[in-house]
């Protein structure tokens, strides 16, 4: 009982020129910053104005790629192929940098200054878990709006950052908002605003808990940080509203990457889910690093009865080791495929591509290029 | 044979003797790797493996995949410290407890909040003014400061435990997250204790780092034998020596099949295998053999070899990092709690655990 699956045209949707923003998510470690880069390339190539956002590429693919110097602006790929009338350009995502930008761009100087100054700024804007994300959200806006203005791009391709979950990229915008309008910032922010008359019980009740366990001085460090940082809320709230409508829009092609392991192929599940709950415009699931097929139709028990009786004769049998190596590749072929069936019976409307493993890792265009052929190539 | 194999033999030996394991100083085991690199299924195998007859070890999970009830075929779990099965048995059939403990921060807050500040009501007026939710999720760091301010107090925890019925752990595992995170999250402390420079918090993040940089932990790197994660592993070797944090042994994870010698090896990749000896081979194991199966066959092992050989790259880097190393091999039917416990063991006769 096989589903059949629907197949993802890659080639169908890096030419369709109503694409202008592909999000490549998954969990850590399925090839995900490949596979954007890969894309990246293959519409260039095929007459694609194109930036790359990358989070963390490896040393040897950010060199080949002339992106190994943080510096938060997209540069050309020299070497990719502009016959076709494309271009490509990547960056490297600096999330302190794009955050100190935003500070810069909204505030005075001098409170530009005493932000930037902060001990917790400085914390929150450089080491701390989540704000990659939100940077991610926040570079990928402002791409957009510089490519809407100055016509500079036409696609552009992000890599999202490798979260605890995959779907902390998406939920980074509303938690951000769903905060600045929360009470707690109303609190920390009393008393920088207002007469003491203002609080409530209950406010007076979690201020002094907080001041319990964080200790009075380093409450008031939290609430200048806070206050300092109010007046820069308001465009922060508005424009994470904007990114995630744009992710909304139908211009908008979300690719989800796995490996074809149970835990990636789950989150995958969860991200479709989140997708569709949410009317994010889902491209498709590429299954990178699937195992090459077997060259023979030697089932893998025969093979193993086979290799037994050789092996029963002479221990360091040639013949009895190929054997045995057909047999593991043919049950991990089979555990493969038992895993994808699954994803598909769960979602037999997700479009697929699968990649077959590479020998090696990817770290050159050339290997780019095979990748983006391999993605289109679904035969 | 590999350096590699050759001490495992060698380990194979001593343990014998005196059944010592590299680690026995240690109480805190930290476990991380690349994502993808199977990091889950090593802690679980790391905790098996220690549990020997008479222990009991803590296996603690902190991103909220529950991973561990997946593993084990049991329930989601909760915030609540359950016995789930017992460690891999030794030669006697003897065997310890593992329990484990899913570590969510919101819980672990109140939880914290109750214990050292008896915070009942408060505690949950925070919750309503969205300070829990605010403390968990947005504010830069905190969420790392409660899931490790929870592991140190279970490695902590006086005999007899604090309440009734708590379990003393001879050992804790901990399911870190990935590499890329695993000097921040560690170190989330050290720059809490930057930040608060006097009060509880301090003295809490002051006490959870001196854990943290002490030979009773081990920071545990999973990997495999491919160059981006061995990459990462040799970037996280050197941050976390920076960090002054204490590296303990790289486990390398889904190692293929060695069914070929070095001998047979070279030869498939050279080409220089005789096809007439392979289909008599063949013949005589009362296979159906003609040219074609041969010939796929033969091309499968050059498959192989061809990545055996960036294996082998690979694990000359691995090497060089100059810590004990482990390996552990793929297996093609998927990990269950049978395969556990036979890393568990594999872990064992190495001298991890």
């Amino acid at each position: 009982m096989t589903t059949p699956v629907p197949v993802l045209d890659v080639d169908a949707l890096l030419d369709d020129r109503t694409t202008e923003i592909i999000v490549c998510c998954g969990s850590g470690g399925v090839g995900k910053t490949t596979t954007s880069a890969a894309l990246a390339l293959r519409a260039a190539e095929r007459g694609r104005k194109v930036v790359v956002l990358t989070i963390d590429p490896a040393r040897r693919l950010a060199q080949s790629m002339g992106i190994e110097q943080l510096d938060n602006t997209p540069r050309p790929v020299v070497d990719a192929d502009t016959a076709a009338g494309g271009s490509l350009d990547a960056m490297m995502l600096d999330m302190k940098r794009t955050f100190d930008e935003v500070v810069e761009s909204q505030a005075s100087p001098e409170k530009a200054k005493q932000i930037l100054e902060n001990p917790f700024y400085v914390a929150l804007s450089s080491s701390f878990a989540g704000t990659q994300e939100y940077m991610a959200m926040e570079k990928l806006g402002q791409l957009h709006r510089e490519a809407v203005a100055r016509g500079t791009y036409d696609l552009i391709v992000v890599d999202t950052p490798p979260s605890r979950s995959a779907l902390d990229f998406l939920d980074a915008p509303e938690r951000l908002a769903g905060f600045l309008d929360g009470r707690l910032i109303r609190l920390l922010l009393a008393p920088a605003r207002g007469p003491a008359r203002l609080m409530s019980v209950g406010l007076s009740v979690v201020t002094n808990a907080l001041t319990k366990v964080l200790g009075g001085q380093m409450l008031r460090e939290v609430q200048t940080f806070v206050a300092a940082l109010d007046t820069l809320f308001g465009s922060f709230r508005q424009r994470a509203e904007q990114t995630f409508a744009l992710l909304q829009t139908d211009g908008t092609a979300f690719v989800v990457v796995a490996a074809p392991e149970p835990d990636a192929l789950r989150e995958a599940a969860y991200f479709v889910d989140r997708l569709t709950d949410d009317d994010m415009p889902l491209a498709g699931l590429v299954v990178n690093r699937a195992s090459p097929s077997a060259r023979t139709a030697l089932s893998a028990e025969e093979a193993i009865t086979a290799a037994d009786r050789l092996h029963a004769a002479d221990s360091s049998s040639l013949t009895a080791g190929l054997l045995q190596l057909h047999a593991d590749r043919v049950r991990l072929i089979e555990r493969e495929q038992h895993l994808r069936e699954r994803f598909a019976a769960a979602h037999p409307r997700v479009p697929t591509a699968v990649v077959p493993a590479m020998a090696g890792d990817v770290h050159d265009l050339e290997g780019l290029r095979a990748v983006g052929e391999a993605l289109a190539d679904q035969g | 044979m590999t350096a590699s194999a050759d001490r495992t033999a060698d380990r194979t030996a001593d343990r014998a003797s005196d059944r010592a394991s590299d680690w026995s100083r240690v109480r805190l085991h930290v476990v991380t790797g690349k994502g993808g690199t199977g990091k889950s299924t090593v802690a679980a195998a790391l905790a098996l493996a220690l549990a020997s007859s008479g222990r009991n070890v803590l296996l603690c999970e902190v991103e909220g995949r529950q991973g561990i009830a997946r593993m084990f075929d049991v329930d989601p779990l909760p915030y609540e410290e359950r016995r789930i099965t017992k460690g891999a048995p030794d030669e006697q059939g003897r065997a310890g407890q593992v329990h484990a403990l899913h570590i969510d921060p919101e819980s672990a807050l109140l939880e914290y909040l109750d214990m050292y500040y008896r915070l009942g009501r408060a505690g949950k007026a925070l919750d309503r003014f969205g300070v829990i939710d605010f403390a968990t999720t947005i504010a830069p760091g905190v969420r790392d400061v409660l899931l490790t301010g929870k592991v140190y107090e279970a490695v902590q925890r006086p005999r007899g435990g604090r309440k009734k019925h708590q379990v003393t752990y001879d050992a804790v595992v901990l399911d870190a997250p990935p590499t890329g995170r695993i000097g921040q999250f560690l170190g989330v402390n050290s720059e809490l204790a930057g930040l608060a420079r006097v009060g509880p918090v301090k003295s809490q993040a002051d006490n959870i780092m001196d854990l943290l940089r002490s030979p009773r932990t081990a920071v545990h790197l999973v990997t495999l034998l491919e160059e981006m994660p061995v990459q990462e592993t040799s970037d996280a070797v050197a941050e976390l020596r920076d960090a002054g944090l204490p590296v303990g042994g790289i486990v390398v994870n889904l190692v293929r099949p060695q069914a070929l010698g070095a001998g047979a090896l070279a030869q498939v990749r050279e080409g220089t295998v005789d096809p007439t000896a392979i289909t008599s081979d063949l013949a005589r194991a009362k296979v159906d053999v003609d040219a074609d199966l041969v010939a796929s066959l033969v091309a499968e092992g050059r498959d192989h070899a061809v990545r055996r050989r960036l294996e082998d790259e690979q694990r000359t880097l691995v090497a060089a990092e100059g810590v004990p190393t482990y390996e552990l091999p793929r297996l093609a039917s998927g990990i269950d709690r049978g395969a556990l416990v036979e890393l568990a063991q594999l872990l064992r006769r190495q001298g991890m655990a």
